[in-house]
């Protein structure tokens, strides 16, 4: 194997609730997806046909969903994307449904699925827990269940959920993340409870994924000023293809505004720039920073800390061309960093041996 | 350093405040709880003018929801922006070290003393037997 490099964002499709899923979902959810033809449940911020979801090279050649195939994924995020280790993060309806019941037994399928299908057949992949946030107590049980399993390193979640993440409902959830050494990984994708807008519903396909980066914003600020960091401190919350570029001017003004507000939220005793700094991280993938040295430069000093990077390819999402998902100019400490001793500090149940 | 009799104590009621020119700068004088604090009239982010500040409570929180109070009276929020200022030394909550609002010293004398001197009064006839806010500029 070639040098260490763990890639924190990659996505393995489910082909179908019908044909993926069946074997591992419970008798009850297996009689009613076939006779209730339930299938089909791709999450609409990821429709399988749109090019950004899987780029061309990495589509199978029968037209299945990208990322379905193990050996393509091998081939594509360790052989030619050079990832050592990739997380594998799965974005699938069972997360959206409405009925807590089927989205807890899809979730379960889908944990056991991936353990079975992906987790056994290649050492070097980890797994995000996939839960029902639908109905916490439900992702609560999951997460208890995978907690044995050290290949499963984090909880996802989708970045537009029923309700904003710092709420005291979650708390539970947060918790026991804490206990076991989860990260929280919010990762873009909707619900579908709101608009993806905060001002309501776009026209167009590329406004739906620009404005994640409200929905991630609006969940940090959630995080800090309801007081999440304060009640469980060792919780990491890593923002998975969130875009990175926005940080600076954001956490500028989170503390900016805090200084005169922090009345309202008196468990936040420090600004919340330190507290991003110390309790999030992101992936790389994309980077959406301006294409000279010079801006990167920027970006990463006013971020300020260089901790906060995680390698990432999101293969097979089509972020970029060519063979090399590390953003241009970023400095070489930086690139060292994000892609081993950041991660294994974030993941803290990922072991390279 | 200067002695100057800004006020009869009588002037400024509790949670009350007295804006005075001392050599020429604009000087807010308190009374919290007993005490008088003064400090320059002018917040360092904007230059509000602290005499319209609220005084409020220290407030600190062990965990979310629950509000512990200490010291009421004896924080500033500024009228302006809201920042929070320490009236007994200046610092403000969210960076002490940085950001103050300059503070003097604060004494309370009876006319008495005062007349032996030194002190600088202006404006102010001392009777022996008031007492008054004595600020070192």
């Amino acid at each position: 194997m070639a040098v260490t490099r763990i890639d924190c964002d990659i996505h393995p499709a489910v082909g179908g609730t019908r044909t993926t899923l069946l074997p591992y979902l419970s008798d009850h959810w297996k009689e009613q997806v076939v006779s209730r033809a339930i299938d089909g449940l791709d999450l609409t911020s990821y429709p399988p046909s749109m090019p950004l979801t899987g780029r061309a090279d990495w589509r199978p050649a029968n037209g299945a969903k990208p990322g379905s195939d193990l050996a393509m994924v091998q081939e594509g995020a360790f052989d030619q994307l050079g990832a050592s280790h990739a997380i594998l993060n799965v974005l699938y309806g069972a997360q959206a449904v409405f009925d807590p019941y089927m989205a807890a037994d899809f979730c379960k399928a889908i944990n056991d699925w991936i353990a079975a299908e992906w987790l056994s057949r290649d050492p070097r992949l980890r797994a995000s827990i996939v839960v029902p946030m639908q109905a916490r107590d439900l992702a609560v049980e999951e997460i208890e269940r995978r907690a044995v399993d050290n290949r499963f390193v984090s909880i996802l979640v989708l970045a537009q959920g029923e309700t904003l993440l710092g709420r005291r409902h979650f708390w539970p959830v947060y918790q026991l993340a804490e206990k076991h050494k989860l990260p929280l990984a919010i990762h873009a994708g909707s619900q579908y409870r709101q608009a993806p807008s905060s001002a309501g519903w776009p026209s167009h396909r590329y406004e739906y994924y620009f404005v994640e980066a409200q929905a991630f914003q609006a969940q940090i600020l959630s995080l800090i000023y309801e007081g999440v960091f304060g009640k469980f401190p060792n919780l990491k919350v890593v923002l998975m293809e969130s875009g990175v570029s926005w940080l600076p001017a954001f956490m500028w003004r989170a503390n900016k505004t805090w200084r005169g507000v922090r009345v309202e939220v008196p468990w936040v005793e420090r600004e919340p720039a330190s507290i991003i700094r110390d309790n999030f991280r992101v992936t790389m993938q994309p980077f959406d920073a301006p294409g000279d040295a010079k801006s990167v430069e920027e970006i990463i000093d006013q971020i300020g800390s260089e901790k906060m990077f995680l390698f990432a390819s999101d293969y097979p999402h089509w972020q970029f061309d060519g063979d090399d998902p590390i953003p241009p100019h970023l400095p070489k400490s930086i690139i060292e960093k994000m892609c081993v001793d950041n991660p294994l500090e974030t993941f803290a149940r990922l072991s390279l041996h | 350093m200067a002695r100057h009799i800004v006020a009869s104590t009588s002037e400024i009621p509790p949670g009350g405040n007295k804006v005075v020119d001392v050599a020429g700068r604009d000087i807010v004088v308190f009374h919290i709880n007993g005490e008088y604090f003064a400090l320059l009239n002018r917040c360092p982010h904007e230059g509000a003018p602290l005499e319209k500040a609220a005084c409020v409570a220290r407030l600190t929180s062990p965990e979310p929801g629950v509000y512990e109070r200490s010291r009421v009276g004896e924080m500033l929020r500024c009228p302006w922006h809201g920042w929070e200022f320490d009236m007994r030394n200046g610092q403000s909550w969210f960076d002490p070290k940085r950001f103050k609002i300059r503070s003097y010293p604060v004494a309370v004398e009876r006319g008495g003393e005062l007349q032996k001197g030194p002190y600088v009064a202006e404006t102010f006839p001392v009777h022996v037997e008031d007492s008054y806010v004595i600020v070192e500029v």
